[in-house]
């Protein structure tokens, strides 16, 4: 079970670092980033392993939400069923 | 591995182009609810709506939040009302669509269906009771939803419902009118009608339905507009495949949040209906769809033939993505829920024939269209047996939604508010069409409705 992690705002020092340490503090694992920056744009997608974390995954997303509110980003988290089923047959 | 590309086509699909399912609506069967007593026939109706679809709103919130998907309205729709009233008046009917009101507000939905009764061959007593009810039970509630079917292919038209029915909408708007004559809005008269529509005003839970059932309704009209737009100049045939395969991503969603819905509430799973329901909001407009294939402005010539593509794609490319598709399924065409048809009647673009030429390639009908409140009963019994006879004619499901606003002239605005959105008052034909509509009767069903 994967959640797809993406993160977008304005560029800072440690984004990278507050979001993989949410990860953490859930037990969720890394499993890919793709990041780039455009001009002062920070824009990244992770995907995590959540099938270990430790809360309710609703509790995850509200979580990730609230710590991008918190650094001015925006954060979503989604689960990887939706990808899959509108871009694989 | 997840793709890039698709997973940021996915996510402005739901940020940008306000791609969102539009309804999950839990169909629940009210046949043995059934009693001689109407305090008890009511205890029963509530009582099951509201242990059955008790966790139908939490659930909807709980998979919006797995999937970052927006579930604009969690519904519920009901067996037909007229096939549990049995000998009961008309106030137990009214009675009844205030205990349905009740359950809708307990359970925190903004409408239910099903208020309904199906008449296309002839009346039961009942059909009358209830249908003699619905101008009041529209005005004392809030989120109570009717419908009448009154024609089918097999069975015809029933002429003499259609007579009622135009007294019905008048009435309605009269008993509404310090509110817009919205009770109209709730109300809605089929030829065909489906036994397994989510959408609303027009959805019950049919006789062929089982104890309880989750039917999902998707959208994203806007998300159709913007990838016809970056497809850029191809012929129309290039059009139609775009237009399949987006809709194709769209219901897969759908099929996704049907099946998820149904297993955490233990629920069998109906059907998706991959219909294209815009809202008044700014980018979610089927008339927009229509003008970026190519006209200047909806209503023009062509869009006829546009919108028949448009219905016809949607569903070959949403067929293939969801192991059940029923309901309306295509695109709808309202008028008050719609930015871009409400600036084509604006501008002149969009007159009532025409949207009634556009019904008959669309999936519904003529739908959330203002019109004078002084238009007689006659000529609005006439609307709905134009729009049957389509329907009738050609195998498909048509409706009238049709508000004739009291004290509302054309040129006037209505505000209805929320997804009903606001419309401006359209010209109706005022030649009289009364002694038809007086001699009652059924239309007989047409030959090729005999297919064994």
């Amino acid at each position: 079970m994967k959640a797809v992690i993406t993160v977008t705002g304005k560029d800072n020092v440690g984004i990278i670092a507050k979001v993989s340490n949410e990860c953490f503090k859930f037990g969720a694992n890394i499993l890919d980033i793709t990041q780039s920056v455009l001009q002062e744009y920070f824009a990244m997608i992770m995907i995590v392993d959540i099938k270990e974390i430790e809360v309710d995954f609703g509790h995850f997303v509200d979580s990730m939400s609230e710590l991008g509110k918190q650094n001015n980003l925006s954060i979503q988290t989604m689960h990887e069923d939706i990808f899959n089923s509108m871009h694989r047959i | 591995m997840l793709n890039t590309n698709d997973i940021l086509e996915t996510i402005k699909m739901i940020r940008e182009d306000a791609f969102d399912i539009r309804t999950i609506t839990m169909g629940i069967s009210l046949l043995d609810c059934v009693s001689d007593d109407a305090d008890r026939l009511c205890a029963n109706i509530y009582e099951k709506i509201t242990t059955k679809a008790k966790d139908l709103v939490s659930t909807g919130l709980a998979i919006e939040k797995k999937y970052g998907i927006p579930i604009i309205n969690k519904r519920v729709s009901v067996t037909p009302i007229s096939l549990i009233g049995g000998r009961h008046g008309v106030e137990t009917y009214i009675k009844i669509a205030k205990t349905l009101d009740e359950a809708a507000k307990t359970l925190g939905i903004n409408f239910i269906g099903g208020f309904s009764a199906l008449v296309h061959k002839h009346f039961t007593i009942a059909d009358r009771n209830l249908i003699e009810s619905i101008p009041e039970a529209l005005s004392v509630t809030e989120r109570v939803c009717s419908s009448v079917n009154l024609a089918t292919t097999k069975a015809g038209i029933n002429m003499d419902a259609v007579k009622l029915m135009g007294e019905v909408v008048k009435k309605t708007a009269q008993l509404t009118a310090d509110r817009n004559s919205i009770g109209c809005a709730k109300f809605v008269v089929f030829a065909n009608a489906p036994e397994d529509n989510p959408f609303m005003a027009g959805a019950f839970h049919g006789v062929g339905e089982g104890e309880s059932v989750i039917n999902v309704g998707v959208s994203g009209p806007g998300v159709v507009r913007h990838a016809i737009e970056r497809a850029g100049d191809l012929d129309m045939t290039g059009i139609a495949e775009v237009i399949k395969r987006t809709a194709f991503k769209i219901t897969r969603v759908g099929q996704l949040v049907a099946r998820e819905a149904s297993e955490r509430l233990g629920v069998p799973f109906g059907i998706v209906d991959l219909s294209l329901a815009p809202t008044p909001e700014v980018g979610d407009s089927v008339a927009h769809i229509l003008e970026a294939i190519g006209l200047e402005k909806c209503g023009a010539h062509g869009t006829t033939a546009a919108l028949a593509m448009l219905n016809d794609a949607v569903k070959k490319g949403g067929v293939m993505a969801s192991s059940h598709v029923g309901g309306l399924s295509g695109s709808f065409i309202p008028v008050s829920e719609d930015q871009g048809m409400i600036d084509a009647v604006n501008a002149g673009a969009l007159t009532l024939e025409k949207l009634e030429a556009m019904t008959c390639v669309c999936s519904v009908g003529l739908d959330m269209i203002v019109i004078p409140g002084d238009t007689s009963s006659a000529i609005i019994s006439a609307i709905i047996a134009d729009e049957a006879a389509i329907g009738m004619v050609n195998n498909k499901t048509t409706a009238v939604r049709i508000i004739p606003a009291v004290g509302k002239k054309v040129g006037d605005f209505v505000e209805f508010g929320g997804l009903l959105g606001y419309a401006p008052v359209m010209a109706v034909n005022s030649f009289s069409p009364e002694k038809m509509i007086n001699r009652g009767g059924r239309l007989p069903s047409p030959i090729h409705s005999l297919r064994n």
